[in-house]
């Protein structure tokens, strides 16, 4: 009996995770079919700017988003200045601000018939050639866009850090003969390293990840590499072998990203200490406030009101029928993929809690990794698989009944959505895990001993547990299939536009204004999980002091 | 060596802290002691340099550390400190959190000066250890053996013991004072449990309310206490009320007593007599009897809780083995060194 059960949830675990891991595996197997031709004209081409614009935008992100995140995370947990409450949010902002929006906003302010540099003829007199302006479309221009929205994973890790400090390491650092400059060097940010490395790999494994940014800038990278070896050269096992490539690259970040979180533990005891903040002189508190402000503004401010404006100017003939499909397209994609995405989740949750054994931890731990995999590569690993199911269950349905089905599976919304769930598993993992950590066994037993069945247990205990973290789980994959690009771009059905895909198409044709509808109103979505986000770290500040 | 002058500290209009003077010659250790919230906390940062004085000043070798508006820097002061959660760097082994506070010395001075100090707290061979890798009481050792490194002029320790198991406490406060003795190091610690005081200390501070109630070694306290709140702080006891037959004798439900000092007590005034449960010997044969009420066993004592034919309540400490039940009444004696009153207000 015990083992029948067993059995269920290991299938039950192992079936949907071996599909989850199905791309990745895919897409590393196409490794085994060498493509020595394709490999020598792309040597000869375009290879090596692929590698080097990708490790440079990569680490120029890394690190852009490490400046900013660290500087403004140091001043909001250790100094106390007018304004520092409502800094520590406002600085969440730019999460909600997708690159490739940023980037086009920032083209059409800056471009030669944009605002700025229109303003600056009027001003000067100068005309075409005599001034010398910024390139913004360029490989720095694109990693200026990713740093000021990736800023923020490296900002919310390093607080937390530099909060967690005690304030007696300062003191004893201080008996022992070190000033606070030597404290901060010696002690605090030895400290908070492996937070810091921990939020500039994520950031390095977003810029990596990035389509819309390098494609809209034409700057060359494996994402784009992917995108013409695919549709340009028609060939897909090399396309998969390029994946494969990035994709390494990638785990390579996200070993350095586990690595970095197991020092954590070691490193903070995760109890909160009453610290208290230093006090800043008049001036040096204006200083504190405009250096936390400048990342806001250019990262969220300045990018959302040119979008507004470029919104009411268009709205009367942007806002129309084809508008209203869009926003219903993409929302009940987003839901249905928040939902199977969420049912994944509890399921490997619940297997994870009851069976603690390495057939059960494991498979979900690795389908968890779809995350760290760039939207291009997961297209490509769900495009291979699912149209060569096509292509047999046609032939035999056409041998067996004598009808045609068609792209069943790759041609549809059952690819969307397989390839959602590959990438934001984890996600919805994360929140549902982290909830259901919560109820302790003891708990069960507890409800068990006062008389409840293990139905009731979890009606009356688990269920409402687990609410807040199922529905916040719902939220943020609902708000990331909304944002995300390159995936939607490769595997949505024929005539199936989302606002992502259509702002991104309006912005190639140069049609920027007309884009800004449907930008901003993916970002007024992405606003959510970082309003609620943003409470919750006030909730935790508040309890700290 | 430390010494403090009418010392207060103020928040703002607040003031936490006032008119504490005392001093510690070289070598001596202190200890504050009295209930949270009393200042000791405040006191012990103020003479490390963390918090400024309203009033008075802090001396140290004969230096001026501390006077209103004039604080000097916690790092120019070479005072060590053990804090209350240790406060190790985590991000070093053990040999490097030793050798933090060590400047301007060669790296084989500073290999033999880490050398020693954890031959002295006791942990030779752990110098290239984690701070997650190391127990409680190591953690604690490590931090002694951190604040001692750079030869500090006065060593602070605040509530040291407070995160330790209750069986690791008494042997570890014994340890870190043979070794304090033995280098001669002036210290003063802070603590909420009198008999860690006891242990560790020459001479004890007991605060209240911001105010130093008494300065004197551990006997004195026990046996002479200054006030009313430094009865009842230190040690059991009751106080039992009393009248003045004249300025010597004082009658109580237990008997009358002399008290062999001169006071300025007269005939007829109301006192209260301090009894401690090692005043009153339990005694078969006495004709003075009282009933159990109460009693805890100790192992080789147990602490009889006594009803006085009056209704009055007294603690008596008895041998073990003189085992009574609750309700039976067991005869008593008084025996008392000396006497210690108050006068009733």
């Amino acid at each position: 009996m015990l083992k029948a059960w067993a059995d269920i949830w290991r299938w039950s675990v192992l079936v949907p995770a071996f599909v989850l891991a199905l791309p990745v595996i895919i897409v590393f197997g196409s490794l085994l079919s060498p493509q020595p031709e394709v490999w020598a004209h792309l040597r000869a081409t375009v290879l090596a700017d692929y590698v080097i614009n990708s490790v440079i935008l990569a680490f120029g992100t890394g690190f852009g988003a490490l400046l900013i995140g660290t500087g403004t995370a140091w001043l909001v947990a250790q100094y106390q200045f007018t304004g520092r409450r409502v800094m520590e949010w406002l600085l969440l902002l730019p999460l909600a601000m997708p690159a490739y929006i940023i980037a086009y906003t920032y083209t059409g302010m800056l471009d030669f018939a944009g605002p700025v540099q229109t303003t600056l003829r009027q001003w000067s007199g100068w005309s075409y050639g005599d001034y010398w302006f910024p390139e913004i479309r360029s490989l720095w221009g694109a990693v200026l866009m990713l740093a000021l929205v990736l800023y923020p994973y490296v900002y919310m890790l390093a607080r937390n850090a530099f909060r967690e400090q005690s304030s007696s390491l300062l003191e004893a650092s201080r008996t022992l003969g070190m000033t606070p400059r030597q404290h901060f060097w010696k002690v605090a940010l030895p400290l908070a390293r492996p937070a810091l490395l921990t939020g500039m790999a994520l950031a390095m494994m977003e810029a990596l990840a990035d389509y819309g940014t390098v494609q809209y800038f034409g700057v060359p990278t494996f994402t784009t590499g992917l995108f013409r070896t695919w549709f340009g050269m028609g060939n897909r096992v090399a396309a998969a072998q390029l994946a494969a490539m990035l994709t390494s690259f990638v785990l390579l970040l996200l070993f350095l990203e586990r690595w970095s979180r197991r020092k954590i533990r070691y490193f903070y005891h995760g109890q909160r200490q009453v610290n208290i903040r230093r006090r800043l002189s008049p001036w040096q508190q204006r200083s504190a406030l405009l250096i936390c402000l400048l990342p806001v503004i250019f990262g969220f401010v300045i990018p959302a009101a040119q979008l507004t404006f470029w919104a009411t100017e268009t709205w009367h003939y942007t806002l129309d029928q084809r508008f209203a499909t869009l926003v219903w397209n993409t929302f009940s994609l987003a839901a249905i993929a928040a939902v199977i995405s969420v049912l994944l989740a509890l399921l490997f949750a619940y297997a994870k809690r009851l069976r603690r054994d390495l057939l059960v931890q494991a498979p979900v731990r690795i389908a968890a990794l779809g995350y760290a995999v760039p939207g291009t590569v997961i297209a490509i690993g769900v495009m291979i698989p699912l149209a060569w199911l096509d292509t047999h269950i046609d032939l035999l349905a056409e041998e067996w009944f004598g009808i045609r089905t068609g792209l069943l599976l790759s041609g549809t919304l059952v690819a969307l959505v397989l390839a959602y769930s590959v990438r934001f598993l984890a996600v919805s993992l994360h929140s549902v895990e982290a909830g259901l950590d919560r109820i302790k066994p003891g708990m069960d037993n507890a409800a068990r001993s006062l008389g409840c069945t293990p139905v009731q247990v979890l009606g009356r205990v688990h269920v409402p547990l687990l609410r807040g973290s199922v529905l916040s789980a719902l939220l943020l994959v609902f708000v990331d299939v909304l944002k995300e690009l390159p995936a939607t771009l490769i595997l949505r059905p024929f005539n199936f536009n989302t606002l992502a895909v259509r702002a991104h198409e309006l912005a190639s044709d140069e049609r920027l204004a007309d884009a800004a509808l449907p930008a901003l109103a993916i970002v007024l979505v992405g606003l959510l999980p970082v309003i609620w986000l943003a409470r919750s770290v006030d909730q935790r500040s508040k309890g700290n002091s | 060596m430390l010494a403090l002058e009418q010392l207060a500290i103020a928040y703002g209009p607040h003031t936490v802290v006032r008119d504490i003077s005392l001093s510690l010659a070289q070598g001596q250790i202190g200890c504050l002691v009295g209930p949270s919230g009393c200042g000791k906390t405040t006191l012990l940062r103020a003479i490390a340099g963390f918090e400024p004085v309203s009033n008075g000043r802090i001396t140290l070798q004969q230096q001026q550390v501390s006077a209103p508006g004039d604080t000097l820097s916690p790092e120019l002061r070479h005072v060590g400190m053990v804090f209350q959660d240790f406060a190790l760097f985590p991000h070093l082994t053990v040999a490097d959190n030793i050798s933090f506070g060590l400047k301007n010395q060669s790296r084989a001075a500073r290999r033999d000066r880490v050398k020693q100090l954890l031959q002295l707290v006791g942990l030779p061979d752990l110098g290239q250890r984690y701070i997650h890798q190391l127990s409680g009481g190591q953690q604690q050792r490590v931090a002694l053996a951190r604040a001692l490194a750079p030869e500090p002029r006065v060593l602070l320790l605040d509530e040291p013991f407070s995160s330790l198991d209750a069986e690791l406490r008494e042997a570890l406060a014994r340890d870190i004072r043979s070794i304090l003795k033995k280098l001669s190091i002036t210290a003063i610690m802070v603590t909420h449990d009198q008999f860690e005081a006891f242990t560790m200390a020459d001479m004890v501070g007991v605060m209240d309310h911001g105010n130093l109630q008494q300065w004197a070694t551990p006997y004195e306290l026990y046996h002479k206490p200054a006030n009313r709140f430094v009865a009842d702080f230190i040690g059991r006891g009751v106080l039992l009320p009393g009248t003045m037959l004249d300025s010597q004798q004082v009658e109580t439900s237990l008997g009358v007593f002399n008290q062999y000092y001169v006071s300025d007590a007269r005939t007829g005034d109301k006192v209260d007599v301090l009894i401690r449960p090692d005043d009153i010997v339990h005694d078969d044969i006495s004709g003075v009897t009282a009933t159990v009420t109460d009693k805890s066993f100790r192992g080789s004592h147990i602490l009889y809780t006594l009803a006085l034919g009056t209704g009055e309540q007294v603690l008596c400490l008895a041998l073990s083995h003189h085992n009574h039940s609750i309700g039976e009444k067991i005869g008593i004696r008084l025996d008392l060194d000396h006497l210690v009153m108050f006068p009733r207000g």
